[in-house]
């Protein structure tokens, strides 16, 4: 695609759309006390520069997905990505699972620890995913304040190890059977809620609880949190820092390797297609004869579940928890996991979860710039791929009409 | 007799401010039923753009009244060109989208705002010139009310009078109650529902920046993340009074302002967005579609 | 039995992977002193974070030039933690993994808790210039602690004597912002008061920060007729409650923390911030090494000192001089050393006790006076 006359017009517009737009906050730079105001004229020149470069690769794509997607409405099949291509095809996926195997075998004991601590991170956050995602992904309730069950969860932990020092392993399910009690708790006022009345409910959920875990001091220590919390032992016995960083590595892998099962196992058991079909039409559903309460209440606590399981390994894992790290964005943060891994679809939403967790940890070299870019991706994403990294392959049987006819 | 006034004054006031924001969200809403999660940025845009400007003016030594118009106008214009370009950049693409999609891109853009302020300007908090003239009006009782909130009040009452005017009798506003109610149809009939949309997002947009000029004035400090909490608290109040709905958000937002000072008064502000919240979740178990919504029965 | 036999075979995996580790460790540790440097270094408390680093570096150039310690050059490594416990885990291994032998830092308290286990066990000793919350040190639970700044409660303890005895109040709200910082503080204060006797706390609340109005807190505590306000909690919501009580005529004292010790407050709450009280480290203007490190600052790096780069630059100074002294980088050696030796610093001649707090180093009251803060003398 040349360039035409017109293109280089309309980019040429675009740009100075953009230095009028940036003006004021981009080149102006006021002291106030001190009256002195700057100006930074070169940044309007990177700016237009920039804005002219880049409209043209943003007409570029948009061009592209549409072309795609008139493609695919005439008959031709949509590009799949790369990673769907890799899934689709029985050639790659057997070597490929066994380098995978092998790779996350060994992987903490070539790497340092503190590879190891951060893929741990990774790790908690795909289950996080997974677990939203039975509740967005497949029932299609919008829940925003996801973070109150991880909370729920790590506070059970640093409580009863505190008050009681019980040990990480009898916490696990404890912490999971009051994720989906909290679950459910949350799930009886909204059941008649639709959309974004239930998105701004469960938001407004997520807060309270963080600030009643911030004012009650006597139950929750307050916003000075809990600190010292015991890591997991192995049999009994206390582990040094790095090996029960490894150990904990492993119970990660085992817990995502649980995950991924159960909720393979659930998406295509009854209850998941009737989270579904719910999803896709709630009168329809109900039609069917599908108890609608039972089918919201058991996704919001299925969720939920999980959030407490990773609540408790975080506590293990951080040694130290406070109100602060429960708050919306990190709701928001596993929404944008499901949403970018594409809706429903397991390995996308790990893909999805080990790009955003790893990526600003090892973009700190541009620390500054790593909130901007994850704003600006999460945007692209959306713009230019709304399905997702991975598109939820939805099991159906199709008609071929003959082409010639 | 006097605290409860006093109590009553100041959440008048505090709802007065939330309702500035929330009719932005509430327009956008009831046009294409997105939640503008980027609405609290372009307010905090023009909170940033009207600090810019005044204090470029005061070095070069305007009068206070022209300062005070020249900033306002700024920082209308600039709120309503963010809010068009992020409509045209983050939403538009995404008309026929799954649900979630723009919704995750507005977060996105939401994030995206904050960082670009905070690295072109500033993390820390900046002084805000009061804009508004301290003048005594209501000599005995002054302490009640000062003349900052006055303005507020009176400013949302105005804006909320011309909004509703705007809407019921003007071309573009039968043209957006045309496209809220459906869209496809509204095209059929010859609105260009593009324009609709763009300009409801301008309008929006302007109202925010008012907001902004106004709460900057009246708690005198900005930095890059004032309007993520009041974008959140606008948002509550939006959603209590049916979002969708212009008399509703204002209601709304007094309701939760009021509630609020309350709240804080009688019981303990340390529960006071506890007290907020639990008052959404109320409402919205007896009235699923909020105080003034519109309860539609789906189409099967 | 059989149990036992797996669990052998995989600890004796683990040791081997952990051997490796080591051997690598040491291996790059060997021909440089390496410093770790903890803190936000992004973030919107980046302000306090990064100035303590530019600080730490001025130490590490200095000791270079005059030839290093123990013959070997000190090298400094920063991490940013964001100020966020979850991250500061990851940090503190990262520093670990680095092998570094001391670490300054971290700047919140929270953050530091989480990232102290993880010195314990690797046997780093850490020192805060910034991290105030008297659990790191009074608890026990951190024998590696040290901190060149004194705890939130001798500065809540400061704040009600001055309240009490100086200004000879009666009636005090204490407000805070529910932060840990500024809870942990008002909770000191409001305890220190009630076993006073001589004054009660009328009022005990916690705001929310960054709400767009404070008018019915600060009619609250003006119904409860209190004579001061002793905030807990950063200058942002400091300068709001001023300048709320000020504009509605209230002229009752306000009585602050460092975190509201902070030149921003003045500029923001601009003249209502006159009259205002707020404690914070003690003047160390007239000692002429302070004087020295703040032009030396001034010319490294074009700017003034940030609020913590003092004590930051104290905590580096203290911590290498612990190793010159104690003769080797073992852990016990320095320890030993920092408890034993005294250091010339910007902040007087400092030695640390038992739990880790630096002797000699306190807080004194300030006033906003014609736009500065001035140290009360009493």
């Amino acid at each position: 695609m040349m360039p035409t006359l017109s293109e280089i017009k309309k980019s040429f517009l675009v740009s100075l759309w953009f230095m009028f737009l940036t003006f004021p906050i981009m080149v102006i730079r006021v002291n106030t006390t001190e009256k002195l105001v700057l100006w930074r004229w070169e940044n309007m020149a990177y700016m237009g520069i920039g804005s002219f470069l880049l409209s043209f690769v943003w007409r570029y794509m948009l061009w592209r997905k549409e072309t795609g997607k008139k493609d695919s409405e005439s008959g031709t099949l949509q590009l799949p990505s790369f990673f769907e291509r890799i899934l689709s095809d029985r050639r790659y996926i057997v070597p490929a699972t066994a380098a995978g195997i092998a790779l996350v075998a060994i992987f903490p004991f070539v790497m340092d620890t503190y590879q190891t601590n951060i893929m741990i991170t990774a790790l908690m956050y795909i289950v996080l995913g997974l677990g939203l995602n039975i509740v967005v992904g497949l029932a299609g309730l919008l829940d925003l304040g996801y973070v109150a069950f991880y909370a729920v969860g790590a506070y059970t932990y640093g409580l009863l190890n505190h008050h009681f020092g019980l040990g990480f392993w009898t916490v696990l399910p404890i912490g999971a059977v009051m994720g989906a009690f909290f679950g459910i708790l949350l799930g009886f006022p909204v059941l008649r809620l639709r959309g974004d009345y239930l998105a701004i409910v469960t938001l407004g959920f997520g807060e309270i609880i963080r600030l009643i875990l911030e004012n009650w001091n006597e139950f929750s220590f307050g916003p000075s949190g809990i600190a010292q919390i015991a890591r997991p032992s192995l049999f009994g016995i206390q582990l040094s820092l790095s090996s029960s960083i490894i150990y904990l590595y492993f119970v990660m892998i085992g817990m995502v390797l649980f995950t991924i099962f159960v909720v393979n196992r659930l998406q295509n058991s009854r209850i998941g297609r009737a989270w579904i079909a719910l999803r896709e039409d709630e009168v329809a559903c109900q039609a069917m004869g599908i108890d609608k309460t039972r089918t919201k209440l058991t996704a919001f606590a299925l969720g939920a579940t999980w959030a407490g399981m990773v609540g408790v390994i975080f506590a293990a894992k951080t040694t130290f928890i406070n109100p602060a790290s429960f708050t919306f964005l990190e709701s928001a943060m596993i929404l944008a996991i499901v949403v970018l891994g594409g809706m429903g679809s397991i390995v996308g939403v790990s893909i999805a979860a080990l790009i955003l967790i790893l990526l600003p940890e090892y973009l700190r070299a541009f620390s500054e710039f790593r909130m901007l870019i994850f704003g600006a991706i999460m945007v692209i994403m959306m713009v230019f791929r709304p399905q997702g990294i991975v598109a939820n392959v939805r099991r159906s049987y199709k008609f071929q009409p003959d082409k010639h006819s | 007799m006097e605290y409860f006034f006093e109590l009553f004054l100041g959440g008048l006031t505090r709802g007065s401010i939330y309702a500035l924001i929330a009719l932005g969200y509430t327009m956008v809403y009831g046009i294409i039923e997105l939640i503008n999660f980027a609405h609290g940025e372009i307010y905090m845009i023009g909170a940033f753009t009207a600090l810019i400007v005044a204090s470029v003016l005061t070095v070069m030594g305007l009068n206070e009244f022209a300062i005070l118009v020249l900033a306002s106008i700024a920082a209308a214009v600039y709120s309503a060109a963010y809010g068009y370009t992020v409509e045209k950049i983050a939403y538009k693409p995404l008309r026929h989208a799954p649900r979630l999609s723009p919704l995750i891109s507005a977060i996105g853009m939401s994030i995206f705002l904050q960082n670009y302020v905070l690295l072109a300007q500033t993390s820390d908090f900046l002084p805000f010139p009061s804009l508004i003239p301290d003048f005594e009006f209501w000599e005995p009782y002054s302490h009640l009310l000062r003349s900052t909130q006055l303005v507020i009040l009176v400013t949302t009452t105005v804006i909320m009078v011309l909004l509703t005017l705007l809407i019921k009798y003007t071309k573009i506003g039968k043209a957006m109650r045309a496209t809220a109610q459906d869209r496809s149809m509204a095209m059929l009939v010859g609105v260009n529902v593009n324009q609709v949309i763009s300009m409801t997002f301008v309008i929006g947009s302007c109202l925010a920046a008012v907001g902004g000029v106004l709460i900057a004035s009246h708690i005198g400090q900005i930095n890059f993340f004032i309007g993520f909490i009041a974008g959140i608290k606008a948002f509550t109040a939006a959603v209590l009074g049916g979002v969708g709905s212009i008399p509703g958000a204002v209601l709304g937002s007094l309701i939760l302002g009021l509630t609020e000072s309350f709240a804080t008064g009688y019981v303990s502000s340390d529960y006071e967005d506890v007290f907020a919240f639990a008052l959404l979740v109320l409402i919205l178990i007896f009235r699923p579609a909020g105080l003034l919504g519109r309860s539609t029965m789906q189409k099967v | 039995m059989k149990k036992k036999v797996v669990n052998k075979q995989f600890i004796t995996v683990i040791v081997a992977g952990l051997l490796v580790l080591t051997f690598t460790g040491v291996g790059s540790a060997a021909d440089t002193i390496k410093m770790g440097v903890g803190g936000a270094h992004s973030g919107d408390l980046a302000s306090y974070g990064l100035p303590i680093v530019k600080a730490v570096k001025l130490v590490a150039e200095d000791v270079n030039a005059k030839g290093g310690i123990l013959g070997k050059q000190v090298e400094v490594i920063a991490e940013d933690d964001v100020c966020k416990p979850e991250v500061a885990t990851n940090t503190a291994t990262k520093l670990v993994s680095q092998g570094v032998t001391v670490v300054v830092g971290h700047v919140c308290s929270g953050a530091t808790k989480a990232a102290m286990d993880i010195y314990k066990d690797a046997k780093v000793v850490a020192m805060s210039g910034s991290a105030t919350n008297p659990d790191l040190t009074q608890s026990g639970k951190y024998p590696n602690f040290f901190r060149t700044i004194a705890s939130d409660d001798a500065q809540a303890k400061l704040e009600v004597d001055f309240a009490l005895d100086v200004l000879k109040l009666k009636k005090i709200a204490v407000l805070h912002d529910k932060g840990d910082y500024g809870k942990g503080l008002a909770e000191f204060a409001k305890t220190f008061i009630e076993k006073s006797g001589k004054a009660q706390v009328v009022l005990f609340e916690g705001i929310t920060p960054g709400a767009v109005d404070y008018s019915s807190v600060v009619n609250k505590v003006k119904k409860a007729g209190a004579e001061a306000i002793i905030f807990g909690g950063y200058h942002p919501e400091a300068s709001k409650i001023v300048s709320e009580m000020r504009k509605s005529k209230m002229k009752i004292a306000f009585i602050s923390d460092d975190g509201v010790k902070d030149e921003t407050f003045i500029k923001v709450a601009g003249k209502y911030a006159e009259g205002v009280y707020a404690t914070g480290p003690k003047d160390t203007s007239t000692n002429p090494l302070d004087k020295a490190v703040k032009e030396a600052y001034k010319k490294a790096y074009g700017e003034d000192v940030g609020v913590f780069s003092i004590n930051g630059y104290a905590a580096a100074q203290a911590l290498l001089n612990a190793i010159q002294k104690a003769g080797s980088t073992d852990y016990d050696a320095i320890v030993k050393a920092l408890r034993t030796e005294q250091v010339d610093t910007p902040l007087g001649k400092i030695k640390f006790d038992d739990r880790g707090d630096a002797i000699g180093v306190g807080f004194s009251v300030y006033q906003v006076k014609d736009g500065k803060y001035v140290e009360l003398k009493n």
